[in-house]
């Protein structure tokens, strides 16, 4: 087994979309996302309002318009749980709060990135809160946009692995490593075994280079690699598992490409979107570890439910790819 | 003495008999040619003889699958890597330790006439010299059955020759090969005996010369007609 895992190991070290769609896009992404959006303060993109001693010099530098003048931080927190407005900047000279309604991801997060942009000449605290059980559990939006890359890519980059065992049926591999004195499942636990390593491999390299390059803060790294793992995992095991009811390597290639771009953008990999569905993506979870993580509350539950999902769909996997090579 | 017998081999896909009681055997030092048209079972055959397919009837006595070498009608080497890489990883899988897979890779280079350009990943090579490396790997456990699925298929006449050569030389040392072919040419050449198979069933079987009549071909076209095959 560890020599047909060294094998595509080798293979998919030479395989330049694997680097692409591993590597140079998610970083790429985390870039534009985390870097470039985050000082563009003149896109508006929700209803805002302004509040605090500083309210005034926030509006003259942000240039934001329609910014609705608001009394106070207790006013703010009103018109945000009534939805009247998506969210309140709160400004005074120790720092920033966004209070946001729990109903406008989209505009909150905005909101966010334009509050971080004001407050980085002055190194001013941000914060963020959208209801009372949140609080300050939140990540920043470098961290955010460069973790929810590396899962959206992380999706991609298992992909490619998992794919193998179709090509090597296709081109005759497959049949000759089965004419020989190899164990089946050993064939098998090492291609499921190729697609963690890559996406391991993948989302170490996007840490490391996002927190050198970007300045990501990741977090307490026993944490962020306990839910890289876990992450990971789900990815792969959801991936094989629908590749697995494929006929062809070209029909697995859609079926993934398509279930990984949706179930990342559902998700939130690059903007918090819908709420109500995204709770059913891996992606969600992760980021939602990481956000707890960030805020010293436990990580467990995410854990919980990144873990569940790999151990429902492996099995699925293990099921189906193992008739591809049934004698 | 038989390296390979085969016995009322069967199997079906569905409503689709692939082999009807197939029964030869192929002895020491004898290279048997399992000649037929297309659809006609021996790619099936071929692969419950080596243990990749379970067949439904019959029996297949053979050595252990670290001694035969089996050569698939497919170019089946991964052309991303080199051909020593190719042959390395291949040696393992036939349980081959480090120092062992290393040597008997660089003979059956040398062998294959590759040792030039084994360095090169086979994507560069040559269909003649794919299909080269393609035996090699068959060659790398010093099988006692060689099983060849039409190991010549589309390749130019130099590089055809060299492939029946080494095989001739290789039966001259005691190697069982099972050969199936399209070319009657070279099943004249190169086989003892041949059987010739149609619908999953063996309907002749003799020498070349005790079914040539006038030629093989001409016998073949005989005993499987001529209608077009798909």
């Amino acid at each position: 087994m560890l020599r047909i895992l060294l094998k595509d190991l080798r293979r998919r070290s030479r395989d330049s979309m694997l680097l692409v769609f591993g590597v140079v896009l998610p970083l790429g992404m985390a870039f534009v996302f985390g870097v470039t959006l985050s000082g563009s303060g003149s896109q508006q993109l929700g209803r805002y309002g302004v509040a605090g001693p500083s309210a005034a010099e926030f509006t003259q530098r942000t240039g934001l318009p329609d910014l609705k003048p608001v009394a106070d931080a207790a006013q703010a927190r009103r018109l945000a749980e009534t939805n009247e407005l998506d969210a309140v900047f709160v400004v005074s000279p120790a720092g920033i709060e966004v209070v946001g309604s729990v109903d406008a991801p989209l505009a909150v997060q905005m909101a966010r990135e334009v509050a971080e942009s004001y407050a980085l000449p002055g190194g001013r605290n941000v914060q963020v809160v959208q209801d009372a059980t949140l609080g300050t559990r939140q990540l920043d939006t470098r961290t955010y946009h460069a973790a929810g890359a590396a899962m959206f890519f992380a999706f991609f980059a298992v992909m490619l692995s998992v794919t193998g065992l179709f090509e090597e049926r296709r081109n005759g591999t497959l049949a000759r490593l089965l004419s020989m004195p190899v164990p089946r499942a050993s064939i098998l636990t090492a291609k499921l075994l190729v697609g963690v390593i890559v996406g391991l491999a993948g989302m170490a390299l996007l840490v490391a280079a996002t927190t050198l390059l970007l300045g990501v803060r990741w977090g307490p790294p026993a944490g962020v690699a306990a839910l890289i793992v876990a992450g990971v995992l789900a990815a792969t095991g959801l991936m094989t598992a629908l590749a697995s009811f494929a006929r062809t390597p070209e029909q697995a290639a859609n079926w993934q490409s398509t279930a990984a771009a949706v179930l990342g953008l559902l998700g939130g990999s690059f903007f918090p979107v819908a709420p109500e569905l995204s709770v059913f993506t891996p992606h969600h979870w992760f980021l939602e570890g990481l956000a707890e993580l960030r805020g010293g509350a436990s990580i467990l539950p995410a854990l919980a439910v990144l873990l569940a999902v790999a151990a429902l769909s492996f099995p699925v996997a293990a099921v189906r790819v193992r008739r591809m090579v049934a004698p | 003495m038989a390296v390979l017998a085969v016995e009322g081999l069967r199997k079906s896909y569905r409503d689709l008999v692939a082999v009807d009681g197939l029964g030869f055997a192929v002895r020491e030092g004898e290279t048997y040619g399992l000649l037929g048209p297309n659809g006609a079972g021996k790619s099936t055959a071929i692969s419950m003889i080596v243990g990749i397919l379970a067949p439904d009837a019959g029996s297949v006595s053979a050595p252990p699958k670290a001694r035969v070498g089996y050569v698939p009608q497919e170019v089946a080497v991964y052309p991303d890597l080199t051909a020593r890489e190719n042959l390395r990883f291949f040696s393992g899988m036939y349980g081959m330790r480090r120092a062992e897979a290393k040597s008997r890779t660089t003979e059956v280079l040398r062998l294959v006439g590759l040792s030039d350009r084994a360095d090169e990943a086979v994507a560069k090579y040559s269909g003649g010299m794919q299909r080269r490396l393609n035996i090699a790997v068959g060659l790398l456990n010093r099988p006692s059955l060689l099983v060849l699925d039409e190991p010549t298929a589309g390749v130019d006449p130099q590089s055809r020759n060299a492939i029946l050569d080494s095989v001739q030389r290789m039966t001259g040392e005691g190697l069982a090969v099972l050969y199936t072919t399209h070319y009657m040419e070279e099943a004249q050449r190169l086989c003892d005996r041949v059987g010739i198979i149609d619908h999953g069933r063996l309907l002749a079987e003799g020498t070349p010369a005790e079914l040539g009549e006038p030629d093989l071909e001409a016998a073949f076209l005989r005993l499987t007609g001529r209608e077009l095959r798909d």
